[in-house]
């Protein structure tokens, strides 16, 4: 059934249909719609769950670990100070190995107050355990929301999962969007059935309880590998939903034009979209370049990066963020990534910060500064700050 | 027919091998009211003493399944599992959060009144020890004016807590929900008999049980009943119940005794000076009679109105 819908319509949609137990949420800008959709979904009798109207962004992501550690499928989304506001138990959620699934609509994180796209939330929990995915569209979206959770539920994984949509250019903005029969999603994702640990009165066990160091180091490392693992896992399902459905993401990354590419620009999130408007017009300008969307910055695409950097001269990396005294933090993964792999220049290119509309011009001139970089094998400069008063880019 | 102590199963499903310190209120408490609660029951508890010296892997004294998030969520987390165990087709398992005065008076008190609030249906026990214990010994909201802890120290200028008690259970009170109760590791027949009524009851409920803490108030261990009993005889604490805010006194101290004869038996109110006395005096007798007024007054509530 395709309908023309908000990015997040689309994820409370998805959410109806991969019949979530409960969903405990707490509105935000720019999130709310997800919020207000279930609450509709719910009133009108089409979504059966319990759904909890919680007073916060903690007690929301309290509640969803704890439903989800009582053996439910949980739902939760936010966005910014709300993500934020979870930090704590983020880290519960991953350490209790819990398959939560939550979109997060990236908004920029106070100071300054403001309420449009920017990345600044999700990057300081690159560190919480959680699978971090990248959505270019409404229908991916839609498509990830309910991919997170056969992937999160897979016991090779057990972990959360968030899907990261830009503020408003998806939250806010109608698109067409095939919007799953009840029936094909049933098909596609079964109902949970949690193995392992989970709070039930005739299997009594502990789920959180204090643990001496004894134990720590061990959870770490498995986590670590759960997380590792994800990445078959992330690209199984991929392949199993894009035969399913026809519609093929690419797993952990998505090349685009990179069969003889001389420079990759790595994006994130919808300005995937404006450039490969822009590889179109610099190719039939006879410019070979290319484009990597990264989809995913955890698990981290460590070998499909390598493999980018091995086939080009030149790579950049654009970035809705900055960790302030490095640079973008979808620069530092890749240039750590890239680390005794690659000799070519690696430049960042920051743009977008805040909200601010990332242009086609913008895009050019980063794919002729790395065009650049290729032809002198030097690095023009590292951090280009793209259309910043005051910055020389 | 209410419960009585003689018809307390044997067995206990928070169980000997706990390491809580000798003369513990709260372990005294979680071990007879499990026995009230029964198997049929799931326990959440926060960030507290309860937490380390109930389970510390691999080693658990529950014998109910047992989960902990974090300090500041009981009522959040506890809400979830509930509506976890409803989507499950366990509607009729007991979810219960036991949280200590910090977790529940102080950082605790959002997702409390937002729990109680949404009626949600829960069982929420407040133990409390009037400080933060399991991190030293630290004031709280709950502790009473006067009282040493590590961060009200009986200084050269200034002698112990300055600000007086909060009180918890009249906040939850005036959330209209279907119980509240207040209760003592002293009296455990009326603890037991109010913990059996809110098993029986739906909604949320809710419970502030006074728990000794020989570490943090400086008294020997086998004072710790002796000290509870004084604590009521004197209306330091007030033994009352309200179902559907009919609030009621349960226990009526015949004559209260001065204060002074509850303080004198704890080391955290050895430095107390006679003024100190008088106005913690004078802020018992003003409580005990707000809390007489309002039981008079909310006593008789008109039962049409239900």
């Amino acid at each position: 059934m395709k309908r023309v819908v908000t990015g997040n319509y689309a994820a409370a949609f998805a959410a109806m249909r991969a019949r979530v137990n409960v969903v405990a949420a707490f509105p935000i800008t720019p999130q709310t719609f997800i919020v207000e959709h279930i609450s509709e979904f719910v009133n009108d009798g089409i979504m059966d769950c319990e759904f909890i109207r919680v007073e916060s962004e903690h007690s929301a992501m309290s509640a969803t670990v704890s439903a989800s550690a009582t053996g439910a499928r949980a739902f939760t989304a936010t966005a910014s100070q709300g993500l934020a506001l979870m930090h704590e138990i983020l880290f519960t959620a991953s350490g209790m190995r819990l398959p939560i699934v939550m979109p997060v609509v990236n908004r920029t994180l106070a100071a300054p107050i403001g309420i449009w796209a920017e990345m600044n939330d999700v990057m300081p929990e690159r560190d919480a355990g959680w699978i971090l995915a990248f959505v270019e569209d409404n229908q991916e979206v839609h498509d990830m929301v309910l991919q997170a959770y056969r992937i999160a539920e897979d016991n090779r994984v057990l972990l959360p999962m968030m899907v990261n949509l830009d503020a408003f250019i998806l939250s806010h903005t109608v698109e067409p969007v095939d919007l799953m029969e009840p029936e094909d999603a049933d098909r596609f994702l079964p109902s949970y059935k949690p193995e392992h640990a989970y709070l039930d009165p005739e299997r009594p066990m502990g789920v959180g309880i204090f643990t001496p160091p004894e134990y720590i180091q061990e959870e770490r490392y498995q986590t670590h590998a759960a997380m590792e693992g994800s990445k078959q896992v992330i690209k199984e399902v991929n392949d199993e939903f894009a035969k399913m459905f026809g519609r093929d993401y690419g797993g952990l990354v998505e090349e685009y034009r990179m069969d003889d590419a001389e420079v990759a620009l790595l994006t994130l999130g919808t300005v995937t979209s404006t450039a490969r408007e822009v590889v179109d017009n610099l190719r039939a300008e006879g410019k070979k370049v290319g484009l990597v969307k990264v989809r995913f910055l955890r698990p981290y695409p460590t070998d499909e990066i390598r493999s980018v950097a091995s086939r080009v001269k030149a790579i950049g990396i654009y970035d809705r963020a900055i960790s302030y005294g490095v640079g973008g933090p979808a620069y530092i993964e890749a240039r750590s990534a890239l680390y005794g792999h690659t000799d070519i220049p690696i430049s960042n290119y920051l743009a977008g910060i805040g909200g601010r509309d990332v242009m086609l011009s913008d895009i050019e001139f980063m794919f002729n500064d790395l065009l650049k970089n290729a032809e002198s094998g030097k690095v023009r400069k590292e951090l280009v700050w793209i259309n910043t008063r005051g910055v020389e880019q | 027919m209410s419960i009585g102590i003689k018809d307390l199963p044997e067995e206990n499903l928070f169980t000997a091998g706990h390491t809580a310190c000798a003369g513990c209120g709260a372990a005294i408490v979680v071990r007879n009211i499990m026995k009230v609660l029964g198997e049929n029951t799931v326990i959440y508890t926060p960030a507290n003493c309860l937490l380390v010296f109930g389970a510390t892997y691999p080693h658990i004294a529950w014998k109910v399944p047992y989960h902990h998030v974090a300090f500041e969520n009981t009522a959040a987390c506890a809400t979830g599992m509930k509506r976890a165990l409803n989507t499950l087709g366990k509607e009729d398992t007991t979810v219960v959060g036991f949280a200590g005065d910090g977790g529940t008076a102080d950082i605790g008190m959002q997702a409390l009144s937002a729990a109680a609030e949404r009626n949600e249906d829960i069982i929420y026990v407040m133990y409390d020890n009037e400080a933060y214990m399991n991190t030293g010994i630290q004031r709280s909201g709950s502790t009473p004016y006067g009282a040493w802890t590590t961060t009200t120290p009986a200084g050269k200028v200034i002698k112990g807590k300055e600000l007086f008690k909060k009180d918890v259970a009249q906040i939850i009170l005036a959330h209209n929900v279907p119980y509240v109760a207040t209760a003592s590791v002293g009296y455990p027949q009326d603890m037991l008999k109010k913990v059996e009524k809110a098993k029986n009851m739906k909604g949320f409920r809710f419970l502030q049980i006074y728990s000794s803490c020989p570490t943090g108030w400086r008294h020997p261990t086998d004072i710790t009943v002796e000290i509870a009993n004084k604590a009521v005889e004197s209306g330091m604490w007030t033994l009352f119940e309200a179902v559907d805010g009919r609030m009621e006194i349960t226990h009526r101290p015949k004559e209260r005794i001065p204060v002074q004869d509850y303080l004198k038996l704890q080391g955290r109110f050895r430095h107390m000076s006679e003024e100190q006395i008088r106005i913690l005096q004078n802020w018992v007798d003003k409580k005990w009679d707000r809390d007489s007024r309002l039981e008079k007054a909310l006593k008789m509530l008109d039962e049409s109105t239900d």
